[in-house]
């Protein structure tokens, strides 16, 4: 394992860094362009300074390793930090060059699954592998709930290539029918062709129909119609008249429409799910936050226990970048804690002994050991969860556009159908074989198949467009709610704001300070240090006799003059500070001179004052909610012209507040970042959250935005009132050409031709007018 | 036209191969990651020198 590392730091002698050719003297690259490709891939050392430290270790994850025998093993992970098939490759090439190691990223879930043959604890060592590239690793419950949703997508497309299938071989047939007539093919040869015809459709039917059949049956069930009530009928009734025609040496015959209309409804069906399919549970990947180990301290020996093991009043050891696993009260050490979790800020808090911590918060300077004071359960990390599961379930009762139109639609088309072959057999005394068939044209010409590609069809090329602007949509009725919406709720750290640390006034500070500032400050972890390293592109100095003290601050000798950097208490005791100005600082003292204070602040993005204007100019009400204080809250909500703000919000609240709106009537759309957000995301009405939030945060939203521009939500908003109106519209035409169609349908003018030409052609209209989704 | 009578059921026996084979891919993970196949394309095999 140091072997892997070890190439990355450092190459063989003479050969290129970049390519592996050899290379000339002690030249580290070949030539001049690998030495420019190289240098645009930063180094792996710097960026594991920038990554978030790794959540568990290496030994905590062997506890989840299957084995097939004795030194056959496999082990399932979930990859946070990824961000393009460079990071797979790294890590695949990276495991893959240690014997007996098979390893594969699958891009598109992100997981990583390893094999090895060896000993079991040899999981640990591959682990800190990847871990020590900068990436965190959490275990993967195989047994999760996502394992449902793909075998249900897995069964919609056995349909689909069924019913492909199908239909292809049946038009193959039908080319056939279509252009002869009974004279020249023969009456035999006819038969032939439909009987065919029917051993191909009818198996189709019965096993690719199954999902609409089975919607149907459910719906039946209770009393109520969906959209795949009207599809099911028609579906069995056609086959079933087919059928009788074929035995009865018939002339029409229509297996080739009814399968060629199932295929399309499955086609719509699969890519609608598709689209849901994105959406994974998000309560499931906040109880995997904590599905880990933590590790306890009894008599002096330290055991690992399973988080929800743990009871109050055991002592537990939290080292450096591991989450606190329960609420707790810290008993020794002193440290300082990201508190994302709670107020969405990554400004850290210094705690020492007796301080109360919640489960949740990672600890960033040193390792600390607390006793558990509630346990899993009665932590506010759980609070969160059941709040989310509970608006998941909210979420499930959305009743979509297409079902509300059904309701309707169905029992009129069938009550027309039925009334039709009423009036022809008794008011007319027609046989019942031309009757029946009469009543069959007016179910499919009735076409449930606009109906059903009318939403969509506008929704997948609405989401294609989304993507194009940077935008991804993860659940299809995201669209419909969210052209409802009257109120936006805005997150601010993160969302409004860059979410990272700026230095807010570089101009009283100068160079020689700023170069001695972001020497000592490259030895530390804290957030501010970071910030202040990492926008420092000069030359460092070198630090003596570096000490870090949580809570305080990091001092060193730099040429040979004590400096310290830190908190004003510790290292600018007697300074002063205009009373208002709570922004975070840091304060660099040199021996013997004044105190120089640094300034930090989390900037506004670019577009966020124009995006608030114009969603309220459109008569959206905007409010700001934030865990941040409330002198910073204040001045951004002035700052975007916001009048509603409120600081100080916790996780709960934030939600409180979100479900209080909805309480009043109003249709909220909530645009977070943060972890603390994500409760509230999945109470509002719909959701958004920017790409740079943590993966948990991006399940619970509806829709994802990359980039910088927020104006992305005005975008979304936009394209969603678009695309409502554009079902509108569909449903209009699918119901116009109904109208036409049914009455000519019912005085028996139609022919089967005619009524499958004009099912064909009402859902290319349909599709057609969902292509302007893209324009405008 | 008696020809039919072969020609169109081995049709169907050749399709059926070819479902029969797409549903072997499905059950095998052939479709389980369709963005890394991509990718794959892209990446420099580490044997080779360049």
């Amino acid at each position: 394992m140091a072997d892997a590392l070890h190439s990355l730091k450092q190459p063989m002698p003479n050969l290129c860094l970049h390519c592996g050719q050899p290379c000339s003297g002690e030249d580290r690259y070949c030539c001049r362009g690998c030495e420019a490709a190289a240098q645009m891939v930063p180094e792996p050392e710097k960026q594991r300074a920038v990554l978030n430290a790794p959540v568990l270790s290496g030994k905590d994850l062997s506890v989840f390793v299957s084995s097939r025998d004795a030194d056959q093993h496999s082990l399932v992970l979930l990859i946070e930090g990824m961000r393009c098939a460079a990071c797979a490759f790294l890590i695949e090439g990276t495991l893959n060059k240690q014997p007996g190691v098979a390893a594969r990223v699958n891009l598109t879930t992100r997981r990583l699954t390893l094999e090895w043959k060896g000993d079991k604890g040899k999981a640990a060592d591959l682990i800190d592998c990847v871990t020590g590239l900068g990436y965190t690793l959490r275990p993967f419950d195989t047994k999760a709930l996502q394992d449902d949703d793909a075998r249900e997508e897995k069964f919609l497309l056995h349909c689909l290539a069924v019913a492909g299938f199908a239909s292809g071989n049946i038009m193959l047939l039908s080319v056939g029918l279509w252009a002869s007539n009974q004279q020249d093919m023969g009456l035999v040869t006819r038969d032939l062709m439909h009987w065919l015809s029917a051993l191909i459709a009818i198996p189709t039917m019965i096993f690719a129909g199954r999902p609409f059949f089975r919607s149907a049956w459910q719906a039946l069930r209770f009393g109520r119609t969906n959209m795949d009530v009207p599809i099911s009928v028609a579906l069995i009734l056609t086959t079933g008249m087919s059928l009788f025609e074929t035995v009865h040496h018939g002339e029409h015959a229509y297996f080739d429409s009814v399968v060629m209309l199932l295929f399309l409804l499955l086609v719509g069906r699969y890519l609608d799910r598709r689209t849901r399919g994105k959406a994974r549970s998000a309560a499931e990947d906040l109880l995997m936050m904590v599905a880990g180990t933590a590790t306890v301290e009894e008599g002096g020996v330290l055991r690992l226990v399973p988080i929800r093991d743990l009871a109050t009043g055991m002592l537990v050891r939290v080292a450096v970048g591991e989450r606190v696993p329960a609420d707790a009260e810290i008993v020794s050490g002193q440290s300082e804690m990201d508190a994302s979790f709670i107020s969405g800020e990554t400004v850290t808090q210094p705690v020492v002994v007796g301080d109360a911590v919640y489960g949740g918060m990672v600890n960033v300077m040193a390792p600390i050991t607390v006793r558990i004071t509630a346990t899993h359960e009665k932590s506010l990390l759980a609070d969160v969860i059941k709040l989310m599961e509970k608006a998941e379930q909210g979420h499930a009762q959305y009743v979509r556009l297409a079902d509300r139109v059904a309701r309707y639609y169905t029992p009129v088309v069938h009550a027309l159908a039925l009334g039709t072959f009423l009036v022809w057999t008794v008011g007319l005394n027609l046989a019942w074989q031309p009757a029946l068939m009469i009543a069959m044209t007016v179910l499919i010409i009735t076409c449930p198949c606009a109906l059903g590609l009318a939403v969509p069809a506008v929704q997948v090329l609405a989401s294609s467009r989304l993507f194009k602007h940077g935008l991804l949509l993860k659940s299809a009725d995201a669209l419909e709610r969210l052209a409802t919406i009257d109120t936006v709720v805005f997150d601010k750290t993160g969302t409004l704001t860059e979410g990272d640390l700026q230095l807010a006034n570089p101009a009283q500070i100068g160079g020689v300070n700023m170069q001695w500032a972001a020497s000592l400050a490259a030895h530390s972890k804290h957030p501010i240090a970071r910030s202040l390293y990492e926008n420092y592109g000069g030359k460092l100095l070198d630090v003596a006799e570096i000490e870090e003290l949580p809570g305080r601050g990091i001092s060193g000798l730099i040429q040979g003059k004590q400096v310290r950097l830190g908190r004003r208490d510790w290292s600018a005791v007697h300074a002063e500070i205009p009373a208002q100005d709570d922004r975070p600082e840091t304060w660099l003292a040199i021996d013997g001179a004044e105190p120089v204070r640094f300034v930090f602040e989390d900037s506004l993005r670019s577009d966020a004052a124009a995006t608030v204007a114009q969603l309220q100019n459109a008569g959206l009400r905007v409010i700001l909610l934030s865990g941040d204080r409330e002198s910073a809250v204040q001045s951004a909500a002035a700052k975007l012209g916001i009048a509603d703000w409120h600081a100080r919000v916790t996780p709960v609240d934030k939600n409180n507040l979100v479900e209080k709106l909805r309480n009043e009537g109003r249709r909220v759309l909530m645009v977070g970042d943060g972890l603390n957000d994500a409760a509230a995301l999945m109470a509002a009405d719909v959701s958004i959250s920017p790409s740079t939030a943590m993966d948990i945060t991006q399940n619970a939203a509806d829709i994802v935005f990359q980039g910088h521009k927020l104006m992305a939500v005005v975008e979304a908003w936009r394209t969603a009132r678009r695309s409502v109106r554009l079902v509108k519209e569909n449903f209009f035409l699918s119901f116009f050409y109904n109208a036409l169609a049914v009455p000519l349908a019912m005085m028996g003018f139609v022919t089967p031709l005619i009524a499958a030409l004009a099912m064909s052609g009402s859902s290319l209209v349909v599709v057609l007018n969902a292509q302007r989704v893209k324009r405008g | 036209m008696d020809i039919l009578i072969y020609l169109i059921p081995i049709a169907l026996v050749m399709g059926l191969l070819g479902l029969g084979a797409f549903f072997w891919a499905l059950k095998n993970g052939q479709f389980d990651d369709p963005e890394g196949a991509a990718n794959r394309i892209l990446q420099d095999d580490p044997n080779e020198g360049a």
